[in-house]
């Protein structure tokens, strides 16, 4: 329910609101379902509620309807939390993985994997000085004013579960082209790699909740990097890559070493490996 | 992505020219754990090596050995009402014998119910055992908290320690269904056979740190086998190399073992860590999945803690377990080929649909390959190679380096005739004519087959229908 950097209902506000944000939509409602275990305490609803209430405010987002369940105890793992958002889209706004080109930008807002190892170090029991939080944020902000500002701005997605391979492998394969990663660019907390390397996971398939991944034609990287930057979450933004059209629809990463590696779409749940 | 120092892009690149320059001949070198495949094929060093410096992999994956029937075993006991199985996650994908793919592994059995708990350390499972036997609430009866306790000799220790604070705790709630196993008993299996083509060896500094290094010296010189032990890092693995070279190819060739883990390894090695271990475990013969029986190769619980030994609690399981005859495991497991080079790999054979060891756990050798693919097997170029060397774009694939048949009855007898499943894409055989050169295209082609066989539903990468 609680986890290093935030919670489950301010996540479920955030979440909802990216998933708008990163389609070029101004995020204007959301409805609720809470599925409840029997015994859940009152008072961990009431921060829960509390939580979502401030993340609403925060996103100028209204809770529009909502509605509740309690389901018998031992069913529901405590609670469960589903939105549905709605947007508004400017006519203007044509974002699209079809509108990538070869020569196009790939940038990113900030380090990646906090929120899956914050989690995973807190299961694990690891810790971490300075400690790691999860990037819970919300994005709405930044991508606006990207779709204000940036000319042919192409597509946006927030790499969540699955991570930035996950999300890159699906804007690679959608647009029929190769995204070249370099590995010496892509911005990863010390802790995060340090998790990373004890439990046996890739940065890259790990979760994110604040991060977006932005395609822009290489005349609009400045600028882009400019407004990123411009806000708190992106100010660790970078240009990590760039689309070819040498290869179709594979996300291929550039090592610190200048080798290559193809970085496949991850399937199923994260697993640590044993050694 | 920031660098160690042991990951330093400068030092890599001065330890590389040092190999560069000290190769003159082919040499065969093998590795033995899973991290260190895992480094290799991530970091892309074998593309950094000289091309007749090849690197094979032996059986460094714990998880990929363990028996299908101690799998199945696992199965049928976490699925019994009133038991908590706990597991290193890396198990619960592995498949066991059952031809059935919906009832055969531990991810299967938690989805149809089962409490199948992921655990970091055999200690979790032991703070949970412990909580079941604390726990009063009426009408909840106690449940039985069964550790999967598999792994080299670098998990054992903890093992031990979780069996020795059961037994000091007096918890009967309690037991491991145990499937330690031993690396230099099956490394002497491996070089045993005659045929074995390894030039040295880089001995898992892991292992060393637990264990010593005094294994290691019995095999360099019984079987004149040069051994660097070394860490997991690209630096680490390099130095390794490096060592091997140089011991190669130095005239006469020396076969030592040299520690180049020393800032962790020791010779004697932990020795409180190997004590609990003796104190707990007596040595056994064990059965290598993909190998098969070794002697004196596997931990197996000693009578004092015959009470926490789940494979006496519960009944085994009987079955007859087959290896696809087409599933050159035994020889990736040997080193005598590279994942790439067995013709499952990447079509009959992928992660979500393994049919040898290497390939059931992400730690194994096949499932590194797979994950990692390179563009190229053995590439120095900056410049990716154009997609017209791997396959053209628009075109069937295929002209010179490659024969694509139709997919003919499977010889596999574990692996289905005809695939009846919709929009099923496994269609074709594919075999190699020459193979490092056409490497590169069976790698384009094997990426195709994971994309299609592994994620049905994606869209096809590249039109190669016949």
């Amino acid at each position: 329910m609680i986890f290093p950097g935030g919670d489950i209902g301010k996540l479920s506000v955030y979440g909802t609101v990216n998933d708008l944000a990163v389609q070029g939509a101004e995020p204007v409602a959301l409805t609720m379902a809470w599925v409840l275990e029997e015994g859940f305490p009152i008072e961990e609803l009431a921060k829960l509620a509390c939580s979502v209430g401030k993340a609403a405010a925060e996103c100028s987002i209204r809770v529009v309807a909502g509605d509740t369940k309690v389901v018998e105890r031992g069913r529901a793992h405590g609670c469960y939390i589903a939105t549905t958002g709605i947007g508004r889209v400017k006519p203007s706004v044509n974002l699209s993985p079809h509108a990538i080109r070869s020569g196009d930008c790939i940038l990113i807002s900030g380090p990646i994997g906090d929120h899956g190892m914050a989690i995973m170090s807190q299961r694990a029991g690891l810790v971490f000085d300075p400690p790691l939080y999860s990037d819970a944020a919300p994005l709405h902000r930044m991508t606006l004013e990207l779709i204000a500002k940036v000319p042919g701005l192409r597509c946006m997605r927030d790499p969540t579960r699955g991570g930035i391979a996950a999300s890159l492998n699906e804007l690679a394969n959608a647009c029929g082209l190769c995204f070249e990663i370099q590995e010496a660019c892509l911005p990863v907390r010390p802790q995060v790699h340090s998790a990373c390397d004890l439990l046996g996971l890739d940065p890259w398939i790990v979760a994110n909740e604040g991060k977006l991944i932005a395609i822009v034609p290489p005349e609009s990287v400045e600028i882009s990097l400019q407004i990123l930057r411009s806000h708190s979450i992106g100010s660790l933004a970078a240009q990590i890559g760039t689309v070819q059209d040498l290869y179709r629809g594979l996300v291929i990463a550039r090592t610190l070493y200048g080798t290559q590696r193809i970085v496949p779409m991850p399937a199923g749940e994260l697993l640590p490996r044993i050694c | 992505m920031q660098s160690t120092d042991f990951a330093n892009p400068i030092h890599v690149a001065a330890l590389v020219r040092q190999i560069h320059a000290k190769s003159t001949r082919p040499l065969t070198l093998m590795e033995v754990c899973g991290g260190q495949t895992h480094a290799i094929l991530r970091y892309g060093i074998d593309q950094l090596l000289p091309p007749e410096l090849r690197i094979v992999h032996g059986p460094g994956c714990p998880v990929c050995v363990t028996p299908a029937e101690t799998i199945d075993r696992a199965i049928e006991i976490a699925s019994k009402p009133g038991v908590i199985f706990c597991t290193f996650g890396d198990m619960l994908r592995v498949p066991g014998s059952q031809t059935d793919r919906n009832r055969n592994d531990l991810m299967q059995a938690k989805s149809r119910g089962a409490d199948v708990r992921v655990i970091h350390s055999p200690l979790d499972a032991i703070r949970i055992a412990l909580a079941e036997s604390q726990n009063t609430t009426p009408g909840t009866p106690k449940r039985h908290v069964v550790l999967f306790a598999i792994g080299f000799e670098t998990t054992a220790p903890a093992t031990a320690m979780a069996i020795r604070m059961a037994k000091e705790l007096a918890l009967v709630s309690f037991s491991a269904l145990v499937c330690h196993v031993l690396v230099p008993p099956a490394l002497e299996a491996i070089f045993d056979d005659a045929d074995h083509g390894i030039d040295g060896l880089l001995a898992a500094g892991h292992v060393c740190t637990i264990a010593g290094d005094g294994p290691y010296h019995r095999i360099a010189k019984e079987f004149k086998l040069p051994i660097a032990i070394t860490g997991f890092e690209p630096v680490d693995l390099l130095r390794g190399i490096l060592n091997l070279v140089e011991q190669l190819e130095s005239k006469p060739s020396s076969h030592r073992v040299d520690n180049l883990y020393e800032h962790i390894a020791t010779a004697d090695g932990n020795l409180q860590a190997q004590r609990t271990v003796e104190s707990v475990f007596a040595v056994c013969d064990q059965q290598w999945r993909g190998i098969g029986p070794i002697p004196r190769s596997g931990l197996k619980l000693q009578p004092q803690y015959a009470s926490f030994d789940a494979s006496t609690l519960f009944p085994p399981v009987k079955l007859a377990c087959e290896q696809p005859s087409c599933c050159r495991a035994a020889d990736v497991l040997r080193g005598k080929i590279r994942p790439i080079e067995c013709p499952a790999f990447g079509t009959l054979c992928t992660p979500s649909q393994p049919l040898g060891a290497p390939m059931v756990s992400n730690e194994g050798a096949c499932a590194a390959y797979f994950l990692y693919q390179s563009l190229s097997d053995k590439s120095l170029s900056k410049t990716p190679t154009p997609i017209e060397k791997l396959a053209p774009r628009a075109s069937p694939i295929g002209p010179a380096l490659l024969r694509i048949t139709p997919r003919k009855p499977s010889p596999c007898p574990m692996v289905p005739v005809a695939d009846s499943r919709p929009n099923s894409s496994r269609r074709f055989s594919l075999k190699t004519t020459q193979a490092p050169s056409s490497w590169p295209v069976a790698i384009a082609l094997c990426s195709i087959g994971r994309a299609k066989t592994a994620w049905p539903s994606l869209p096809t990468r590249l039109s190669c229908n016949p």
